[in-house]
């Protein structure tokens, strides 16, 4: 640059309008470039594959709607999307486990911490290394089995966890609660602790006893984040994922929809008819949350949905 | 509080207390167990059995090489620091210009953010991974940290809502002082929003430690960019079924999580609790 420009070219960075919008572009260029490349190219591309009879590398044929009809026609994806509601009716119980343990674990109870820690922590623990350890849990002869064994049930009686079909989806549905019970549990304990204390010393002078608080102070208090954890869940139950492919792999009749959608993608290259399922499970969701919304509204008023 | 008397309704709050936390902590202890025996034990011995030594550690020695535990640890401690201050950096940004200035366009960028957050990030790998490839981010540290910070909207979430609690005639008197924008966010907001940034390091931090289906896509080569969550790949193969080996390198990816949580109990409490809403 010049050198009697100078002064001019100072003056022009110094307009705040300048200032401004050279802040929001260097702030702004990188974040953006990532969501459109990570977010919403995927999302065109897609919906682009779902046309497509191809894979990833190699020639591709455009089927038009085809892949559609088979995401509701083959047997294996409606298995899946069936298998969703295994993991339905566990998070219904996970909610209601977590509800309970952060309304006791919100007053004072002796090792309330230890309680608190041992719920919480398989949250913690990593996909994979969850996977080891229930085929290990549920493998023939050993926890389970030695356990179930101690309270009086046959060895030789009991199925086989994992592998056979009447059971084995209510097995690793049952593993998604044992590790997202205690994050449930911690988000209910925060809404808790954000009650005012005051409400309880009212009740408690007033003689109230610690169930006739949790149903007239702590439940009420509590509608709008658990309904929104209700809606959360049926969204989850739907994309359930690390369960199914870190346990099983989804053999035996254990894939759900997502798990299927990966071994149709990376497996037998089917990326057309994965791409197809994935547009069908986000209409899933979409129209999960508009209902929501609109269901959140009408319970709760407007502004408490403004958070949702 | 007084301290009141064993009455029925108490004693049954613990008996489920202590139900509940058996059940929590039994597939963990029954690992932990099994990792202290050796192969000949491990056959004998009921799961349930305690092992003849606690201070057996074959099993974690064989486990720390087999499984590159060394070089897994590296791996992810690398991608633990760079996504988090990746996270940080790109979450703040955002939500300060979209919380602090007015400007055309504006509504359509919080929104391309916040509809983001609908999406399950698992489902977009179909397409992702084309992309991946053609970027050429597949097998590289770089490329997935760059795929896990560019899909990190919580961290935006988290930060606008903190941004809102800093009143704007801070911004404005540091301005009027002659403070460029710029100065304003590095010395003056950045500071203020440690709490915030807590919470997201928490946050993002746990669930790139547990992260497994992305690393397993994109760090395919088991030899060179194994992480911690993929270490235990390994196992699948030609260990399959000797549990006494995957039983400690289970433990292996524990301990450390373990201690940090004992150190950290109450930030990643607060953490899980202000940002779980969301995801």
């Amino acid at each position: 640059m010049e050198r009697q420009q100078k002064p001019a070219l100072q003056s022009f960075f110094e307009q705040r309008e300048v200032q401004k919008w050279l802040v929001i572009i260097t702030f702004t260029l990188v974040p953006i470039a990532l969501l459109v490349t990570f977010t919403y190219l995927p999302f065109v591309k897609m919906v682009e594959f779902s046309f497509f009879k191809m894979k990833y590398l190699g020639p591709r044929t455009f089927i038009g709607l085809k892949n559609y009809q088979d995401v509701f026609s083959r047997t294996d994806t409606k298995a899946a999307l069936v298998n969703s509601f295994y993991y339905m009716g566990a998070g219904v119980i996970q909610l209601t486990l977590a509800l309970y343990f952060a309304t006791i674990l919100s007053f004072k109870v002796r090792m309330g911490n230890f309680f608190k820690a041992a719920l919480f922590f398989p949250y913690l623990v990593c996909g994979i290394a969850m996977g080891f350890i229930f085929r290990y849990f549920y493998t023939r002869g050993l926890v389970l089995d030695s356990v179930l064994s101690l309270i009086g049930f046959d060895k030789a009686e009991l199925p086989y966890w994992l592998k056979e079909r009447a059971i084995n989806n209510y097995s690793i549905a049952a593993t998604s609660i044992w590790r997202y019970m205690g994050q449930s549990m911690v988000l209910f304990i925060g809404a808790i602790q954000s009650i005012s204390p005051e409400f309880y010393e009212a009740a408690e002078i007033d003689g109230a006893t610690k169930i006739q608080q949790f149903r007239y102070i702590i439940f009420p208090m509590l509608k709008p984040i658990v309904t929104l954890n209700i809606m959360l869940m049926v969204k989850g139950s739907f994309s359930a994922f690390e369960g199914p492919y870190v346990i099983t792999n989804g053999m035996n009749g254990t894939a759900t929809f997502v798990v299927l959608m990966h071994q149709l993608a990376h497996e037998a290259g089917k990326v057309g008819l994965a791409s197809a399922m994935a547009i069908v499970l986000l209409f899933i969701i979409l129209v999960g949350t508009i209902l929501q919304k609109v269901l959140y509204n009408l319970l709760f008023g407007e502004k408490a949905g403004e958070r949702a | 509080m007084k301290n009141k008397a064993l009455n029925p309704l108490r004693l049954a709050t613990y008996a489920t207390l202590v139900l509940g936390a058996f059940v929590s902590l039994l597939p963990l202890v029954t690992v932990l167990l099994a990792s202290f025996k050796d192969v000949k034990e491990f056959g004998i011995s009921g799961a349930l059995d305690l092992p003849k030594s606690w201070l057996y550690l074959q099993n974690y020695a064989t486990a720390w090489t087999k499984a590159k535990m060394p070089l897994a640890f590296w791996n992810t401690a690398l991608i633990l620091f760079f996504t988090l201050i990746g996270s940080v950096i790109t979450g703040t940004m955002v939500a300060y210009i979209i919380n602090r200035f007015s400007f055309k366009g504006r509504d359509l960028v919080k929104g391309a953010f916040l509809v983001a957050n609908l999406i399950p990030g698992v489902t977009m790998q179909v397409s992702t991974y084309q992309i991946m490839t053609t970027l050429g981010l597949v097998n590289s540290i770089p490329g997935i940290v760059i795929l896990y910070t560019g899909t990190d909207i919580i961290a935006i979430y988290i930060f606008l809502q903190f941004f809102d609690s800093i009143p704007r005639s801070l911004d404005e008197a540091a301005y009027i002082d002659g403070a460029s924008y710029f100065t304003i966010f590095f010395r003056i907001l950045f500071p203020l929003v440690k709490p915030a940034t807590v919470t997201v390091l928490i946050l993002k931090g746990v669930s790139v430690y547990k992260e497994y289906y992305l690393a397993n896509l994109y760090l395919q080569s088991k030899t060179r960019y194994v992480t911690i969550s993929t270490s235990l790949y390994t196992f699948t193969g030609e260990y399959g079924n000797q549990y006494n080996y995957i039983c400690a390198g289970v433990m292996i990816t524990i301990i450390p999580i373990l201690i940090a949580f004992l150190f950290l109990q109450r930030y990643i409490y607060n953490g899980i609790a202000r940002g779980a809403v969301k995801e």
